[in-house]
Protein backbone atom coordinates (compact mmCIF):
# COMPACT_ATOMS: atom_id res chain seq x y z
CA UNK A 1 0.00 0.00 0.00
CA UNK A 2 1.24 3.49 -0.78
CA UNK A 3 1.90 6.06 1.94
CA UNK A 4 -0.94 8.09 0.43
CA UNK A 5 -3.51 5.30 0.74
CA UNK A 6 -2.32 4.56 4.27
CA UNK A 7 -2.76 8.25 5.17
CA UNK A 8 0.83 8.28 6.42
CA UNK A 9 2.06 11.75 7.44
CA UNK A 10 5.04 11.35 5.08
CA UNK A 11 2.66 11.08 2.14
CA UNK A 12 2.61 14.88 2.10
CA UNK A 13 5.55 16.82 0.63
CA UNK A 14 5.19 19.33 3.49
CA UNK A 15 5.94 16.68 6.10
CA UNK A 16 8.89 15.34 4.11
CA UNK A 17 10.33 18.83 3.80
CA UNK A 18 9.75 19.42 7.51
CA UNK A 19 11.88 16.36 8.31
CA UNK A 20 14.56 17.28 5.77
CA UNK A 21 14.76 20.88 7.02
CA UNK A 22 14.45 20.05 10.70
CA UNK A 23 16.65 22.47 12.67
CA UNK A 24 17.40 19.77 15.23
CA UNK A 25 19.50 17.93 12.70
CA UNK A 26 22.98 19.38 12.27
CA UNK A 27 23.25 19.55 8.53
CA UNK A 28 24.94 22.07 6.31
CA UNK A 29 22.32 23.63 4.01
CA UNK A 30 22.74 22.35 0.46
CA UNK A 31 22.98 25.92 -0.83
CA UNK A 32 26.07 26.39 1.38
CA UNK A 33 27.72 23.33 -0.16
CA UNK A 34 26.98 24.72 -3.64
CA UNK A 35 28.40 28.10 -2.63
CA UNK A 36 31.63 26.50 -1.46
CA UNK A 37 31.86 24.78 -4.86
CA UNK A 38 31.21 28.00 -6.79
CA UNK A 39 27.92 26.57 -8.07
CA UNK A 40 25.39 28.79 -6.28
CA UNK A 41 22.90 29.67 -7.60
CA UNK A 42 22.63 26.45 -9.55
CA UNK A 43 21.46 27.10 -13.10
CA UNK A 44 20.39 24.99 -16.05
CA UNK A 45 22.83 24.75 -18.92
CA UNK A 46 20.04 23.99 -21.39
CA UNK A 47 17.47 21.24 -21.78
CA UNK A 48 18.46 18.04 -23.53
CA UNK A 49 16.02 15.77 -21.67
CA UNK A 50 12.25 16.41 -21.61
CA UNK A 51 11.19 14.12 -18.79
CA UNK A 52 7.47 13.43 -18.59
CA UNK A 53 6.09 11.74 -15.51
CA UNK A 54 2.77 10.39 -16.72
CA UNK A 55 1.54 9.48 -13.26
CA UNK A 56 1.73 7.51 -10.07
CA UNK A 57 -0.13 4.39 -11.17
CA UNK A 58 2.09 1.32 -10.99
CA UNK A 59 1.64 -2.45 -10.79
CA UNK A 60 4.34 -2.62 -8.09
CA UNK A 61 4.76 -0.97 -4.68
CA UNK A 62 8.52 -0.81 -4.20
CA UNK A 63 9.87 -0.06 -0.74
CA UNK A 64 12.14 2.77 -1.86
CA UNK A 65 9.83 4.48 -4.40
CA UNK A 66 10.28 8.25 -4.41
CA UNK A 67 6.97 8.63 -6.25
CA UNK A 68 4.94 6.65 -3.68
CA UNK A 69 3.52 4.91 -6.72
CA UNK A 70 1.32 1.84 -6.67
CA UNK A 71 -1.80 0.11 -7.97
CA UNK A 72 -3.85 2.26 -5.58
CA UNK A 73 -2.73 5.58 -7.08
CA UNK A 74 -5.01 7.21 -9.62
CA UNK A 75 -3.14 10.41 -10.50
CA UNK A 76 -2.26 10.02 -14.18
CA UNK A 77 -1.71 12.40 -17.08
CA UNK A 78 -4.76 13.08 -19.25
CA UNK A 79 -4.70 13.10 -23.03
CA UNK A 80 -5.17 16.87 -22.96
CA UNK A 81 -2.05 17.37 -20.84
CA UNK A 82 -0.11 14.88 -22.97
CA UNK A 83 -1.06 16.99 -26.01
CA UNK A 84 0.29 20.10 -24.24
CA UNK A 85 3.56 18.24 -23.64
CA UNK A 86 3.86 17.33 -27.32
CA UNK A 87 3.01 20.92 -28.33
CA UNK A 88 5.75 22.27 -26.03
CA UNK A 89 8.21 19.67 -27.27
CA UNK A 90 7.50 20.56 -30.90
CA UNK A 91 8.57 24.18 -30.19
CA UNK A 92 12.04 22.95 -29.28
CA UNK A 93 14.84 20.80 -30.57
CA UNK A 94 15.21 18.90 -27.27
CA UNK A 95 16.59 15.56 -28.48
CA UNK A 96 15.39 13.17 -25.79
CA UNK A 97 12.02 12.42 -24.25
CA UNK A 98 12.24 10.43 -21.01
CA UNK A 99 8.90 8.90 -20.01
CA UNK A 100 8.55 7.84 -16.41
CA UNK A 101 5.97 7.13 -13.71
CA UNK A 102 4.76 4.98 -11.83
CA UNK A 103 4.69 2.40 -14.54
CA UNK A 104 4.34 4.85 -17.44
CA UNK A 105 3.08 2.15 -19.78
CA UNK A 106 -0.12 1.81 -17.73
CA UNK A 107 -1.19 5.31 -18.68
CA UNK A 108 -3.63 4.89 -21.62
CA UNK A 109 -1.90 7.83 -23.35
CA UNK A 110 1.59 6.30 -23.15
CA UNK A 111 1.66 4.83 -26.64
CA UNK A 112 0.19 7.98 -28.17
CA UNK A 113 2.87 10.05 -26.45
CA UNK A 114 5.63 7.75 -27.68
CA UNK A 115 4.43 7.75 -31.30
CA UNK A 116 4.07 11.57 -31.29
CA UNK A 117 7.54 12.09 -29.83
CA UNK A 118 9.02 9.65 -32.33
CA UNK A 119 7.22 11.36 -35.22
CA UNK A 120 8.90 14.58 -34.09
CA UNK A 121 12.20 12.73 -34.52
CA UNK A 122 13.01 12.59 -30.81
CA UNK A 123 14.76 9.77 -29.03
CA UNK A 124 12.38 8.20 -26.47
CA UNK A 125 13.31 6.45 -23.25
CA UNK A 126 10.86 4.35 -21.25
CA UNK A 127 11.59 3.89 -17.53
CA UNK A 128 10.24 0.39 -17.24
CA UNK A 129 9.77 -1.76 -14.13
CA UNK A 130 9.99 -4.90 -16.35
CA UNK A 131 7.12 -6.80 -14.68
CA UNK A 132 4.67 -4.53 -16.53
CA UNK A 133 5.72 -6.29 -19.75
CA UNK A 134 4.11 -9.50 -18.46
CA UNK A 135 0.71 -8.07 -17.61
CA UNK A 136 -2.06 -9.57 -19.78
CA UNK A 137 -3.13 -6.04 -20.78
CA UNK A 138 0.42 -5.29 -21.98
CA UNK A 139 1.07 -8.46 -23.97
CA UNK A 140 2.18 -6.49 -27.06
CA UNK A 141 4.06 -3.78 -25.16
CA UNK A 142 7.57 -5.13 -25.78
CA UNK A 143 6.88 -5.37 -29.53
CA UNK A 144 5.48 -1.83 -29.51
CA UNK A 145 8.63 -0.51 -27.84
CA UNK A 146 10.79 -2.36 -30.36
CA UNK A 147 8.85 -1.09 -33.39
CA UNK A 148 9.30 2.51 -32.22
CA UNK A 149 12.92 1.87 -31.17
CA UNK A 150 12.22 3.10 -27.67
CA UNK A 151 15.20 2.85 -25.34
CA UNK A 152 14.27 0.74 -22.32
CA UNK A 153 15.69 1.83 -18.97
CA UNK A 154 14.83 -1.07 -16.71
CA UNK A 155 14.94 -1.13 -12.92
CA UNK A 156 16.76 -4.09 -11.43
CA UNK A 157 18.34 -3.31 -8.06
CA UNK A 158 20.42 -6.49 -7.87
CA UNK A 159 21.32 -9.58 -9.85
CA UNK A 160 19.96 -11.86 -7.13
CA UNK A 161 16.39 -12.68 -6.20
CA UNK A 162 16.61 -12.06 -2.46
CA UNK A 163 17.80 -8.46 -2.68
CA UNK A 164 15.53 -7.53 -5.57
CA UNK A 165 12.39 -8.99 -4.01
CA UNK A 166 13.20 -7.39 -0.65
CA UNK A 167 12.89 -3.99 -2.29
CA UNK A 168 10.41 -4.50 -5.10
CA UNK A 169 8.10 -7.23 -3.80
CA UNK A 170 7.96 -11.01 -3.75
CA UNK A 171 8.25 -12.60 -7.16
CA UNK A 172 9.42 -9.43 -8.90
CA UNK A 173 12.91 -10.76 -9.65
CA UNK A 174 11.59 -13.82 -11.48
CA UNK A 175 9.22 -11.64 -13.50
CA UNK A 176 12.01 -9.19 -14.25
CA UNK A 177 14.20 -11.97 -15.63
CA UNK A 178 11.33 -13.27 -17.77
CA UNK A 179 10.74 -9.75 -19.09
CA UNK A 180 14.44 -9.24 -19.81
CA UNK A 181 14.48 -12.48 -21.78
CA UNK A 182 11.47 -11.26 -23.75
CA UNK A 183 13.30 -8.02 -24.55
CA UNK A 184 16.49 -9.88 -25.44
CA UNK A 185 14.51 -12.10 -27.83
CA UNK A 186 13.34 -8.96 -29.65
CA UNK A 187 16.93 -7.78 -30.00
CA UNK A 188 17.03 -5.50 -26.97
CA UNK A 189 20.39 -5.46 -25.24
CA UNK A 190 22.12 -7.53 -27.91
CA UNK A 191 25.59 -6.40 -29.00
CA UNK A 192 25.39 -3.78 -31.78
CA UNK A 193 21.58 -3.77 -31.63
CA UNK A 194 19.92 -0.37 -32.03
CA UNK A 195 17.37 -1.50 -29.43
CA UNK A 196 18.97 -0.13 -26.29
CA UNK A 197 18.40 -1.92 -23.02
CA UNK A 198 19.99 -0.29 -19.99
CA UNK A 199 19.56 -1.38 -16.40
CA UNK A 200 19.26 0.73 -13.27
CA UNK A 201 20.85 -0.38 -10.00
CA UNK A 202 19.91 1.25 -6.74
CA UNK A 203 21.04 0.14 -3.28
CA UNK A 204 18.74 -2.21 -1.41
CA UNK A 205 19.16 -0.31 1.83
CA UNK A 206 20.66 2.72 3.53
CA UNK A 207 24.00 2.85 1.76
CA UNK A 208 25.54 4.45 -1.30
CA UNK A 209 25.83 2.68 -4.65
CA UNK A 210 29.08 0.98 -5.66
CA UNK A 211 31.31 2.19 -8.47
CA UNK A 212 29.17 2.00 -11.60
CA UNK A 213 31.76 0.19 -13.72
CA UNK A 214 32.35 -2.43 -11.02
CA UNK A 215 28.71 -3.33 -10.39
CA UNK A 216 27.98 -3.23 -14.12
CA UNK A 217 30.64 -5.90 -14.63
CA UNK A 218 29.03 -8.02 -11.88
CA UNK A 219 25.57 -7.69 -13.40
CA UNK A 220 26.87 -8.51 -16.87
CA UNK A 221 28.68 -11.63 -15.66
CA UNK A 222 26.01 -12.91 -13.28
CA UNK A 223 22.94 -12.21 -15.44
CA UNK A 224 24.60 -13.93 -18.38
CA UNK A 225 25.85 -16.88 -16.34
CA UNK A 226 22.71 -17.48 -14.29
CA UNK A 227 19.97 -16.38 -16.66
CA UNK A 228 21.40 -15.88 -20.14
CA UNK A 229 20.36 -12.22 -20.04
CA UNK A 230 22.31 -9.46 -21.82
CA UNK A 231 22.07 -5.67 -21.65
CA UNK A 232 23.98 -2.63 -22.83
CA UNK A 233 24.80 -0.44 -19.81
CA UNK A 234 24.00 -0.25 -16.14
CA UNK A 235 23.33 3.02 -14.31
CA UNK A 236 23.72 3.40 -10.57
CA UNK A 237 21.24 5.64 -8.77
CA UNK A 238 21.39 6.76 -5.14
CA UNK A 239 18.23 6.36 -3.08
CA UNK A 240 16.72 9.77 -2.38
CA UNK A 241 15.79 10.55 1.23
CA UNK A 242 12.19 11.33 0.30
CA UNK A 243 8.82 9.58 0.25
CA UNK A 244 8.92 5.82 0.93
CA UNK A 245 12.69 5.66 1.33
CA UNK A 246 12.52 8.50 3.85
CA UNK A 247 9.85 6.55 5.72
CA UNK A 248 12.15 3.50 5.70
CA UNK A 249 15.09 5.59 6.98
CA UNK A 250 13.07 7.04 9.84
CA UNK A 251 11.32 3.78 10.75
CA UNK A 252 14.61 1.88 10.95
CA UNK A 253 16.63 4.58 12.73
CA UNK A 254 18.90 5.07 9.72
CA UNK A 255 17.95 8.63 8.80
CA UNK A 256 20.67 10.61 10.57
CA UNK A 257 23.46 8.31 9.54
CA UNK A 258 22.29 8.18 5.92
CA UNK A 259 22.09 11.98 5.70
CA UNK A 260 25.54 12.27 7.28
CA UNK A 261 26.79 9.79 4.68
CA UNK A 262 25.28 11.78 1.80
CA UNK A 263 26.54 15.11 3.13
CA UNK A 264 29.98 13.74 3.99
CA UNK A 265 30.28 12.35 0.47
CA UNK A 266 29.34 15.67 -1.23
CA UNK A 267 31.35 15.91 -4.44
CA UNK A 268 31.62 19.26 -6.23
CA UNK A 269 32.33 17.54 -9.56
CA UNK A 270 29.19 15.44 -9.17
CA UNK A 271 27.24 18.58 -8.27
CA UNK A 272 28.38 20.32 -11.45
CA UNK A 273 26.91 17.48 -13.52
CA UNK A 274 23.53 16.99 -11.85
CA UNK A 275 20.67 16.15 -14.19
CA UNK A 276 18.47 19.13 -13.30
CA UNK A 277 20.96 21.27 -15.22
CA UNK A 278 19.92 19.65 -18.50
CA UNK A 279 16.46 18.22 -17.72
CA UNK A 280 12.96 19.67 -17.56
CA UNK A 281 10.53 17.53 -15.59
CA UNK A 282 6.80 17.63 -16.29
CA UNK A 283 4.31 16.31 -13.75
CA UNK A 284 1.19 14.28 -14.50
CA UNK A 285 -0.90 17.47 -14.24
CA UNK A 286 1.43 19.48 -16.49
CA UNK A 287 3.31 21.32 -13.74
CA UNK A 288 6.97 22.02 -14.51
CA UNK A 289 9.82 20.99 -12.20
CA UNK A 290 13.60 20.93 -12.25
CA UNK A 291 13.63 17.18 -11.62
CA UNK A 292 11.43 14.23 -10.71
CA UNK A 293 12.45 14.50 -7.04
CA UNK A 294 11.44 18.15 -6.80
CA UNK A 295 8.21 17.05 -8.45
CA UNK A 296 7.49 14.62 -5.61
CA UNK A 297 8.30 17.31 -3.03
CA UNK A 298 5.93 19.71 -4.77
CA UNK A 299 8.75 22.17 -5.55
CA UNK A 300 7.95 23.51 -9.04
CA UNK A 301 10.25 25.71 -11.11
CA UNK A 302 10.52 29.12 -9.51
CA UNK A 303 12.01 32.55 -9.94
CA UNK A 304 9.22 33.97 -12.09
CA UNK A 305 9.18 31.21 -14.68
CA UNK A 306 6.04 29.64 -16.10
CA UNK A 307 4.92 26.71 -13.99
CA UNK A 308 2.77 24.80 -16.43
CA UNK A 309 3.62 23.09 -19.69
CA UNK A 310 0.87 25.03 -21.48
CA UNK A 311 2.98 28.17 -20.82
CA UNK A 312 6.29 26.62 -21.93
CA UNK A 313 8.80 29.30 -22.90
CA UNK A 314 12.46 29.25 -24.00
CA UNK A 315 13.51 31.04 -20.78
CA UNK A 316 13.15 27.67 -19.08
CA UNK A 317 16.32 26.52 -20.84
CA UNK A 318 18.51 28.78 -18.67
CA UNK A 319 16.53 28.79 -15.46
CA UNK A 320 17.70 28.94 -11.89
CA UNK A 321 17.15 25.59 -10.18
CA UNK A 322 15.23 25.03 -6.96
CA UNK A 323 17.35 23.07 -4.47
CA UNK A 324 16.95 21.56 -0.99
CA UNK A 325 18.51 19.11 1.45
CA UNK A 326 17.35 16.14 -0.63
CA UNK A 327 19.72 17.32 -3.38
CA UNK A 328 22.61 15.80 -1.42
CA UNK A 329 21.33 12.51 -2.83
CA UNK A 330 22.46 13.50 -6.32
CA UNK A 331 25.83 14.92 -5.31
CA UNK A 332 27.20 12.15 -3.08
CA UNK A 333 30.18 10.13 -4.22
CA UNK A 334 30.26 9.70 -7.97
CA UNK A 335 26.91 11.51 -8.22
CA UNK A 336 23.51 10.20 -9.20
CA UNK A 337 21.05 10.90 -11.98
CA UNK A 338 18.51 9.11 -14.15
CA UNK A 339 21.51 8.36 -16.39
CA UNK A 340 23.69 7.04 -13.59
CA UNK A 341 26.75 8.73 -12.13
CA UNK A 342 27.32 12.38 -12.89
CA UNK A 343 31.10 12.10 -12.96
CA UNK A 344 33.28 10.25 -15.42
CA UNK A 345 33.53 6.60 -14.41
CA UNK B 1 32.17 5.77 31.74
CA UNK B 2 28.82 4.14 31.01
CA UNK B 3 30.23 1.41 28.79
CA UNK B 4 32.31 0.53 25.78
CA UNK B 5 31.80 0.27 22.04
CA UNK B 6 29.15 2.88 21.21
CA UNK B 7 28.30 3.14 17.51
CA UNK B 8 28.21 6.93 17.77
CA UNK B 9 31.90 6.89 18.79
CA UNK B 10 33.02 5.65 15.38
CA UNK B 11 32.84 9.09 13.67
CA UNK B 12 35.19 10.35 16.41
CA UNK B 13 38.00 8.01 15.37
CA UNK B 14 39.95 10.96 13.96
CA UNK B 15 39.93 12.62 17.40
CA UNK B 16 42.74 10.22 18.24
CA UNK B 17 44.86 12.47 16.02
CA UNK B 18 44.48 15.42 18.42
CA UNK B 19 47.38 13.95 20.32
CA UNK B 20 50.37 12.82 18.22
CA UNK B 21 48.94 14.40 15.04
CA UNK B 22 51.98 13.47 12.94
CA UNK B 23 51.58 9.81 13.79
CA UNK B 24 47.85 10.04 13.03
CA UNK B 25 48.56 11.63 9.66
CA UNK B 26 51.01 8.88 8.76
CA UNK B 27 48.40 6.29 9.74
CA UNK B 28 45.65 8.06 7.79
CA UNK B 29 47.76 8.35 4.64
CA UNK B 30 48.87 4.75 4.86
CA UNK B 31 45.33 3.53 5.59
CA UNK B 32 43.97 5.42 2.59
CA UNK B 33 46.67 4.04 0.32
CA UNK B 34 46.07 0.49 1.54
CA UNK B 35 42.39 0.61 0.57
CA UNK B 36 42.85 2.29 -2.80
CA UNK B 37 42.36 0.12 -5.86
CA UNK B 38 45.59 -1.64 -6.76
CA UNK B 39 46.41 -5.24 -7.58
CA UNK B 40 43.25 -5.97 -5.60
CA UNK B 41 39.96 -4.17 -6.20
CA UNK B 42 38.43 -1.92 -3.54
CA UNK B 43 35.71 -4.51 -3.12
CA UNK B 44 38.17 -7.35 -2.52
CA UNK B 45 40.00 -5.22 0.04
CA UNK B 46 36.74 -4.41 1.82
CA UNK B 47 35.87 -8.12 2.02
CA UNK B 48 39.32 -8.88 3.47
CA UNK B 49 38.84 -6.04 5.97
CA UNK B 50 35.44 -7.41 6.95
CA UNK B 51 36.90 -10.86 7.52
CA UNK B 52 39.81 -9.49 9.56
CA UNK B 53 37.39 -7.31 11.55
CA UNK B 54 35.66 -10.50 12.67
CA UNK B 55 38.96 -12.22 13.43
CA UNK B 56 40.06 -9.33 15.66
CA UNK B 57 36.46 -8.90 16.85
CA UNK B 58 36.36 -5.13 16.41
CA UNK B 59 32.72 -3.93 16.46
CA UNK B 60 33.68 -0.57 14.94
CA UNK B 61 35.41 -2.30 12.04
CA UNK B 62 32.53 -4.76 11.56
CA UNK B 63 30.08 -1.83 11.36
CA UNK B 64 32.28 0.20 9.02
CA UNK B 65 33.20 -2.66 6.69
CA UNK B 66 29.70 -4.11 6.51
CA UNK B 67 28.65 -0.71 5.14
CA UNK B 68 31.74 -0.54 2.94
CA UNK B 69 31.18 -4.02 1.49
CA UNK B 70 27.56 -3.16 0.62
CA UNK B 71 28.70 0.10 -0.94
CA UNK B 72 31.21 -1.82 -3.05
CA UNK B 73 28.43 -4.05 -4.39
CA UNK B 74 29.01 -7.15 -2.28
CA UNK B 75 26.03 -9.13 -1.06
CA UNK B 76 25.36 -10.97 2.18
CA UNK B 77 26.27 -14.34 0.65
CA UNK B 78 29.73 -13.06 -0.25
CA UNK B 79 30.19 -11.27 3.06
CA UNK B 80 29.14 -14.36 5.02
CA UNK B 81 31.63 -16.50 3.10
CA UNK B 82 34.36 -13.96 3.89
CA UNK B 83 33.56 -14.23 7.61
CA UNK B 84 33.67 -18.03 7.33
CA UNK B 85 37.16 -17.75 5.84
CA UNK B 86 38.29 -15.70 8.85
CA UNK B 87 36.56 -18.11 11.22
CA UNK B 88 38.08 -21.14 9.51
CA UNK B 89 41.55 -19.68 9.90
CA UNK B 90 40.88 -18.86 13.55
CA UNK B 91 39.52 -22.37 14.16
CA UNK B 92 42.26 -23.98 12.13
CA UNK B 93 44.89 -22.00 13.99
CA UNK B 94 43.65 -23.55 17.24
CA UNK B 95 43.33 -26.99 15.81
CA UNK B 96 46.75 -27.05 14.17
CA UNK B 97 48.24 -26.63 17.64
CA UNK B 98 47.01 -30.15 18.29
CA UNK B 99 50.19 -31.17 16.50
CA UNK B 100 52.10 -29.55 19.38
CA UNK B 101 49.90 -31.47 21.78
CA UNK B 102 50.58 -34.68 19.96
CA UNK B 103 54.32 -34.00 19.90
CA UNK B 104 54.33 -33.18 23.61
CA UNK B 105 52.27 -36.25 24.43
CA UNK B 106 54.46 -38.47 22.25
CA UNK B 107 57.50 -37.28 24.12
CA UNK B 108 56.20 -38.26 27.56
CA UNK B 109 54.00 -41.20 26.70
CA UNK B 110 55.36 -44.69 26.72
Amino acid sequence: MSLASGHHPLATPAEQLRVLNSPTRAQQPFERALEASGLFPLTATGITVFQINVGKLCNQTCGHCHVDAGPDRREIMTHETAELCVRALAQTDIPTVDVTGGAPELNPNFRWLVTEARSLGRHVMDRCNLSVLLLPSQEDLAEFLAVYEVEVIASLPYYQEHETDAQRGEGVFAKSIEALRKLNALGYGQPDSPLKLNLVYNPVGAFLPPAQHAIEADFRRELARRHGVVFHSLYTITNMPISRFLEFLLRTGNYDRYMERLIGAYNATAAAGVMCRYTLSIGWDGTLYDCDFNQMLDLPVDHGLPRHVRDFRPELFRRRIVVGQHCYGCTAGAGSSCGGTTTAA
Amino acid sequence: MAGYYHAEDLPHFADVGKNAPELWQKFADWYGAVFAEGALTEREKSLIALAVAHAVQCPYCIDAYTQACLEKGSNLDQMTEAVHVASAIRGGASLVHAVQMRNAAAKVNM
